[in-house]
């Protein structure tokens, strides 16, 4: 499926990475968007609200976080491909609702522009400091998928494929970019809509009488509808049996939730986008992911200059984490120094993964700005020791 | 010889809208939702609508299970949230009809600000709240409707807050209809839902009803029907009063009715109007 060539601005452009959200977004055939202002996402709806008289979508700005983030839902059952746009503050008061989304299965994008806190913090300045929280943010088990951009360009690349993966695991899709990627423009390359390729809704051909809201295909996801289509289907957010009807049972939770968590965890090898450079003669792996993994890019050639070698490995889809590569690289014992805008949060996940085959060091940092060089390389040389 | 012709047993009109096979339902008995939801049911016949393009959308709570048993497509959101939720189906698919069917503690206080934003904007939605005066499904707890002095689970000595206003709210918030009636007033209930179904833009239905196993066991109405009769002595029909004279108290008179019937552009036309017009002096 191709977008809508009129909709797509084909071209060389100079992009904010927020700029780039947006257009990613209109060709992914985003035709709704319900946001709330906050600072550093603003940006995002102030050109959705520009653009969408003319591409045929319909942006509502909402009362608050809370309203934006089940909105995007409601749209989504009406027919819609529909996006909210956030960061920490407003991105906390959509947990429960990206746990709705997880539960009935509903495909929507959530972006959050990620700015240092806790709380308020820093509403100017980037951070890191969400990422275990979009795993984890919303009670109860259920899996999420979580990109992490570190350019505009990818910031327009991984919206349309943040729009691609949720419509064919039924899944909200997280897109984690920063306050630093959200306002650093570069060159953003849009290509012609017949070569953007899309993931088309997962409708049902089964006529109602044979159709089951939340009965799985092979690859444990269930097709769906639109309201309105003479379905006449219940969507709750209880837990349900396979026609949706509420089961307050352990038998049912069991079914349920084990199909939710495993539909996503089943398919990680699909879903995997990791950038991974690992000469066979490195000394160190450097782990980074969005804005963070620039500044290591950097580090590695003043490393070289010392005379350590360094690989990297750079989780672009970070949830479902790619946890084959890393149990891989730490066969060879070496250490891990992961660089992240937080005092410590993907780390746990490579020092799982490492299972101690391979130490695991972390360059934490509070947010406000990007690391500086100095102090990832003092961590690195007390990692080569 | 004549012979005996079996008479057809005659089906209740309103079972094709229900989810039969979900009966019995969740309420207790002597509960005021149910006949809320037959007044809606029937209300939603006469309006004579597609129900394949009508959807319920409903909170969480006692009401909130109304989207359940209705055979229409039907969301049951998360606690609050049934009108943003509603708002997101509208805009997506307007030609369906969408009814937000919930209660007062999920539409009037944790759902309060959407309630508001979604009148002032005048979204074309119909909203149906059933007001039993307390926070049931967890047990009876004090809400923002409940009246001074009243008892709950947690105003044990008797409610202080004032409650709201649920008329007052909507029509100032910017609401082009409202009503309120109580669950002994039928027919009104029905006509009144039809007249909200068939208006453009928010229209909202207040529905007074008894809670027997929380409210009334623990304010002196011993079961569903000496409420429904205290609400049949005490109602007050009264078109169009002063919204400040509407107030609910402990025990005292009900006033009742269609209080405003108004015209303003819903969300959707005041869009559609200025996207048109931009289109055009851009000509796109």
């Amino acid at each position: 499926m191709k977008p809508d060539p009129k909709t797509v601005l084909t071209g060389t452009h100079f992009l904010k990475g927020n700029d780039a959200v947006c257009e990613g977004a209109i060709s992914a055939g985003c035709n709704f968007v319900a946001g709330y202002p906050i600072t550093p996402s603003t940006d995002i709806i102030e050109r959705i609200s520009k653009r969408f008289p003319f591409t045929g979508g319909t942006f509502i700005q909402m009362e608050d976080e809370l309203s934006s983030s089940i909105a995007v839902s409601g749209a989504v059952w009406g027919g819609a491909k529909a996006m909210t746009v956030t960061s920490g503050p407003g991105f906390s008061l959509m947990m429960e609702n990206i746990g709705y989304a997880a539960m009935t299965e509903t495909p929507c994008v959530f972006v959050d522009v990620q700015r240092g806190g806790p709380s308020t913090g820093l509403p100017t300045l980037p951070g890191q400091a969400d990422m275990m929280q979009a795993r984890w943010g919303s009670h109860g088990d259920y899996q999420i998928i979580a990109l992490c951009p570190e350019s505009p360009q990818e910031c327009y690349d991984l919206t349309i494929k943040a729009f691609n993966l949720s419509e064919e695991y039924r899944v909200p899709v997280l897109l984690m970019t920063d306050e630093c990627v959200g306002h650093m423009s570069e060159r953003v390359v849009i290509p012609p809509a017949d070569e953007i390729e899309l993931s088309p809704r997962r409708y049902t051909t089964l006529p109602p009488s044979e159709f089951h809201l939340f009965r799985p295909g092979k690859d444990l996801v269930p097709d769906m509808i639109k309201a309105g289509d003479g379905y006449h289907v219940h969507v709750s957010g209880l837990t349900h049996d396979e026609h949706g009807r509420p089961v307050i049972t352990p038998e049912c939770q069991d079914a349920l939730v084990r199909r939710l968590v495993n539909k996503i965890r089943q398919n990680e090898p699909k879903i995997r986008m990791v950038e991974e450079d690992i000469p066979d003669d490195s000394d160190v792996i450097l782990v980074s992911y969005g804005i963070s993994s620039r500044i290591v890019f950097l580090v590695r050639e003043l490393a070289r200059k010392e005379g350590i070698k360094a690989g990297i490995i750079r989780p672009i889809v970070v949830w479902p984490f790619p946890e084959e590569v890393f149990r891989k690289a730490a066969k060879k014992s070496r250490p891990f120094v992961v660089v992240e805008m937080n005092m410590g949060q993907i780390v746990y996940e490579v020092e799982r993964c490492a299972a101690g085959q391979a130490k695991t060091y972390l360059v934490p940092h509070a947010g406000g700005t990007v690391h500086n060089p100095e102090d990832i390389l003092k961590i690195i040389r007390e990692a080569v020791k | 010889m004549s012979v005996a012709v079996s008479n057809p047993i005659p089906v209740n009109p309103v079972e094709k809208y229900l989810r039969m096979e979900r009966i019995p339902h969740i309420w207790c008995p002597g509960c005021g939702i149910g006949t809320a939801l037959n007044a809606f049911i029937r209300a939603l016949d006469e309006a004579g609508f597609e129900p394949d393009k009508v959807c319920v959308v409903s909170g969480i709570g006692c009401t909130g299970r109304v989207a359940g048993y209705v055979n229409l497509d039907s969301f049951h959101t998360t606690h609050g949230r049934a009108i943003p939720f509603a708002t997101g189906l509208k805009l997506a698919n307007p030609e369906l009809k969408i009814v937000v069917f919930s209660g007062d503690g999920d539409l009037i206080a944790i759902g309060g600000n959407h309630f508001i934003h979604a009148a002032q904007k005048n979204m074309d939605i119909t909203v149906i709240c059933v007001n039993n005066f307390n926070y049931a499904m967890t047990g009876g707890q004090y809400g923002p409707t409940t009246p001074i002095s009243a008892q709950t689970s947690t105003a044990p000595w008797g409610s202080y807050q004032a409650p709201f206003n649920l008329p007052k709210l909507a029509e100032s918030a910017g609401a082009v209809y409202v009503a309120r009636w109580t669950t002994y007033h039928v027919r009104q209930m029905k006509k009144s839902i039809l007249e909200a179904l068939r208006k453009k833009g928010f229209s909202f239905v207040e529905i007074i009803s008894q809670c027997p196993t929380l409210y009334g066991r623990r304010n002196k109405f011993r079961d569903g029907i000496t409420h429904m009769e205290w609400f049949k002595e005490h109602s007050v029909i009264k078109d169009h009063p002063i919204p400040s004279d509407i107030n609910l108290g402990f025990r005292t008179e009900t006033i009742v009715g269609k209080f405003l019937d108004i015209e303003r552009p819903t969300y959707l036309d005041a869009m559609n109007d200025r996207y048109q017009r931009i289109r055009e002096e851009k000509g796109v």
